[in-house]
């Protein structure tokens, strides 16, 4: 047993480590550290970067343009990738779309579809959740009619995570409405959203951002050859494509930053004379969240371990998603609290801040974070998969 | 021991409750948020005729003497409807120190136009280094002529924004963190050298930043004797924390309904999500949270004639209470909404925000959890340099 890494490994980690030294833009680091809002050409702009060295696209085959890293080298770039303050990649396209394209795609959507999200030249979205359909996916009813060689389609999709920005959406469509079971009438389209009959309205959330929209298909044509596989298997596609969705949903890389930012909060801020951190209460607190945090972090070691040795990550991911989202959030809570009365002050980003700098986005910042226990499956959906799928309840 | 009301209060709660349920829903209220002062001046106006902004000042400032229980009875009530009017800060907080320094002529002077709704008042005390420390006043006043010169900067000024007058906080002597030497003055909020920002609150309210800047103000813009405000500044904190911890109270009940309401109508799986035994554990825990804050603030609201340190000590642990419980209650209740819980449209994000936000105003969880050790140890007043 070793938890160190390797000579080869610290050597990734190094090269990893000055490529986002010299090719990570300062200003767009500084926004991620402080939580600030990134512009679309920001985004898009990492995302090339990364496109033309050859590493967005980590978990995809190197045939495809992957790197063929290990998972302890994925873990390594992504934990650097965070503490450097590097942007979060979009995980809809590169993620999620991608792996479904690969395993079950045709050969012209391949050819298509995946070179275009290594040059960031399509912005895809997720059309998973409806208005009726969160945790029971399955009971979804947008519906998809075959006309020939189209689809019409009409219906709704919700809680679209920036689509506003996005070109593409993935959608589970029903086909068939009469299939013996809900899970068997599904297919999974790709559709282009400058179609006509496509309508995006912002939602905005409680932290006063429009980070999720809803999506209205109003007798949209879809060409047959968009959907991805056989018609009425989306299901299983869609169940394959949330397990790629759980992994990395640990954030550890992104937890570990938040903390190294908020206990430099604590050594700099000064409250009556006395910095943060010496009063004892608080500086506790920090202390068990780290306690905790080392706790995610040796799990997630695990799981990447275990998919080096070639086990694949299962329901395990539950386990990662739960701890992981959890620790995140109290970081984020905590973060909230240092700000003292000046997390009260609910003010926009262009305008001049009230109080110390960091404390504008500790309460918007702590709200938006609640949404982490409810989507990619929310917290009680993975516990009901670990008490059925491994403790066999 | 008796937990009932006396007629009177059974009265003033039917009042609020029926003001509340019937005049006051959300979209009602999200439209006064909106507007530039973050309330209804029509609904002010309201509260001024049904006689609310006299309830916790004295007779003598022609008031009707509430203590409190009719605070709780308030307050809980607006905590039910998210109430944006700024109750806390006009009355609540600047009413009992007007009762308790300004002389009998000025009172009557003062406090008229605040129970009739003319003229609002915002308490400037808190500062931008003193996190929730009260005495923790850097702000000078300086015998000048016959008045005062002040100097200083105050930090998260409820509803200073839109206040006529401020009551300026202010040291002639001692030092930041000391009891002695602060004075209240009485300030015109739009006076020389009074400079405002003022922004909306997460949770719904406006406050402001307010430096002071050679401001000054005639002799008689100070209330009571120069140097000798504490203990009135005790109490009008006393009274805040009493008031928040009602309304804390009334926004998690509130909460609660929402949240049980809508595990009856969701409906996923083919069945409403509060048939799942995972989520009915939850709720019931989220009442459980309820009554803890309820019945702690019940005994905060009894005791504001108890001694120093008992009253201290009930006071401080509602408000631990209201942060730790309230928080849970937040965040559960957003979290049993799913996707909705997290919308700007929704309601119960709002009753969210605003119990988890009351933890950050008047003295967080932890400054409280501090000042019942001390009350608890040394028989304390608990507002006293807690850390
Ligand atoms: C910020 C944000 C971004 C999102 N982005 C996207 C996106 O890009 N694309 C997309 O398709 N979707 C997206 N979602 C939707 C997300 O996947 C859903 O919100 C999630 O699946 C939960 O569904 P729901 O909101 O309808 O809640 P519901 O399913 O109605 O759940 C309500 C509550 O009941 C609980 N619950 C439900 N069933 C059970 C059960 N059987 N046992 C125990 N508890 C249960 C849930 O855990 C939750 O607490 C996003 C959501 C948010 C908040």
């Amino acid at each position: 047993m070793d938890i160190e890494y390797n000579e080869p490994e610290r050597a990734f980690r190094d090269e990893v480590r000055g490529f986002l030294a010299e090719n990570l833009p300062a200003a767009i680091a500084e926004k991620v550290k402080n939580y600030r809002r990134l512009t679309r050409d920001e985004t898009v702009h990492w995302h090339r970067v990364l496109g033309e060295k050859g590493w967005l696209a980590m978990h995809w085959p190197t045939e495809y343009g992957g790197p063929g890293w290990s998972p302890v080298q994925k873990h390594i770039f992504e934990e650097e990738c965070a503490a450097a303050g590097a942007p979060r990649l979009l995980p809809f396209g590169i993620n999620m779309v991608a792996p479904v394209i690969i395993k079950f795609g045709s050969q012209a959507q391949k050819d298509y579809y995946l070179p275009r999200m290594l040059t960031m030249d399509d912005w895809w979205a997720q059309g998973y959740s409806e208005p009726g359909a969160g945790s029971d996916l399955a009971s979804l009813k947008m519906r998809a009619e075959r006309q020939g060689d189209r689809y019409i389609v009409n219906g709704q999709k919700t809680w679209t995570t920036l689509g506003q920005h996005a070109n593409m959406i993935f959608c589970l469509v029903r086909t068939d409405p009469q299939a013996a079971k809900k899970q068997e009438g599904i297919s999974f389209l790709l559709i282009d959203m400058s179609s006509p009959g496509v309508t995006v309205r912002p939602l905005i959330t409680l932290d006063g951002e429009h980070e999720v929209n809803e999506v209205f298909f109003d007798n949209v044509e879809v060409p047959v050859e968009n959907r991805v596989g056989d018609e009425n298997k989306g299901w299983t596609y869609a169940k394959y494509l949330l397990t790629f969705e759980r992994t990395g949903i640990a954030g550890v890389g992104i937890s570990k930053a938040a903390l190294t930012h908020l206990k430099t909060i604590a050594h700099e801020r000064e409250i009556r004379g006395r910095r943060l951190i010496e009063q004892s209460d608080f500086a506790d607190r920090l202390a068990e969240i780290e306690v905790e945090l080392m706790a995610v972090e040796m799990t997630n070691l695990r799981v990447v371990a275990a998919a080096d040795a070639g086990g694949v990550p299962g329901a395990e991911s539950s386990f990662l998603k739960i701890m992981g989202t959890e620790v995140r959030q109290k970081i984020s809570d905590l973060y909230r609290e240092a700000a003292g009365p000046y997390a009260l002050p609910f003010i926009d980003e262009d305008d001049a801040p009230v109080g110390p700098e960091f404390a504008g986005v500790a309460a918007p910042n702590y709200f938006n974070l609640r949404k982490l226990s409810i989507f990619g499956g929310s917290n009680e959906i993975q516990k009901n998969i670990i008490s059925k799928a491994i403790l066999g309840l | 021991m008796d937990f009932s009301y006396s007629d009177e209060q059974r009265m003033l709660k039917d009042m609020v409750d029926r003001l509340v349920a019937d005049q006051y829903d959300f979209e009602t209220r999200e439209a006064a948020r909106a507007s530039s002062v973050g309330y209804s001046a029509d609904m002010w106006r309201q509260f001024a005729e049904l006689g609310l902004l006299g309830v916790p000042l004295s007779e003598d400032a022609g008031g009707f003497d509430g203590g409190g229980a009719e605070l709780m009875v308030v307050a809980e009530g607006f905590g039910r409807g998210l109430v944006v009017e700024p109750y806390l800060a006009s009355v609540v907080l600047c009413g009992h120190l007007i009762d308790k320094l300004a002389d009998q002529t000025r009172k009557a002077e003062i406090a008229g136009p605040l129970i009739s709704g003319e003229t609002r008042y915002a308490l400037a005390c808190h500062e931008p280094d003193g996190g929730c420390d009260p005495y923790w006043i850097a702000t000078t006043a300086r015998a000048d002529g016959g008045g005062y010169v002040l100097d200083g900067t105050k930090a998260v000024v409820a509803h200073g924004d839109s206040a006529d007058h401020l009551i300026v906080i202010a040291r002639s002597s001692g030092e930041p963190g000391d009891r002695d030497g602060l004075s209240a003055f009485l300030v015109d909020a739009t006076a020389n050298g009074v400079t405002r920002r003022g922004y909306p609150t997460i949770d719904g309210h406006r406050a402001a930043d307010i430096t002071l800047e050679n401001a000054r103000v005639d002799a008689d813009a100070l209330l009571g004797e120069l140097g000798l405000a504490s203990s009135a500044l005790d109490g009008a904190l006393e009274r805040g924390v009493i008031y928040l911890c009602a309304e804390a109270t009334g926004a998690m009940a509130r909460a609660c309904e929402l949240t049980l309401e809508y595990l009856k109508e969701r409906k996923q799986f083919g069945a409403p999500i509060g048939s799942f035994q995972a989520l009915q554990h939850r709720m019931v825990d989220m009442r459980i949270a309820l009554e803890k804050v309820r019945s702690l603030t019940f005994w905060a609201a009894c005791s504001l004639d108890s001694a120093p340190d008992e009253r201290g000590q009930r006071i401080a642990a509602a408000k631990v209470m209201v942060g730790r419980a309230g928080r849970h209650v937040a965040e559960e209740a957003i979290q049993l909404f799913g996707g909705m819980g997290m919308m700007e449209e929704s309601a119960i994000a709002h009753y969210a925000k605003r119990i988890i936000m009351i933890d950050h105003w008047l003295g967080d969880h932890r400054w409280h959890m501090a000042a019942f050790r001390r009350a608890v140890a040394d028989g304390e007043n608990a507002w006293a340099n807690a850390a």
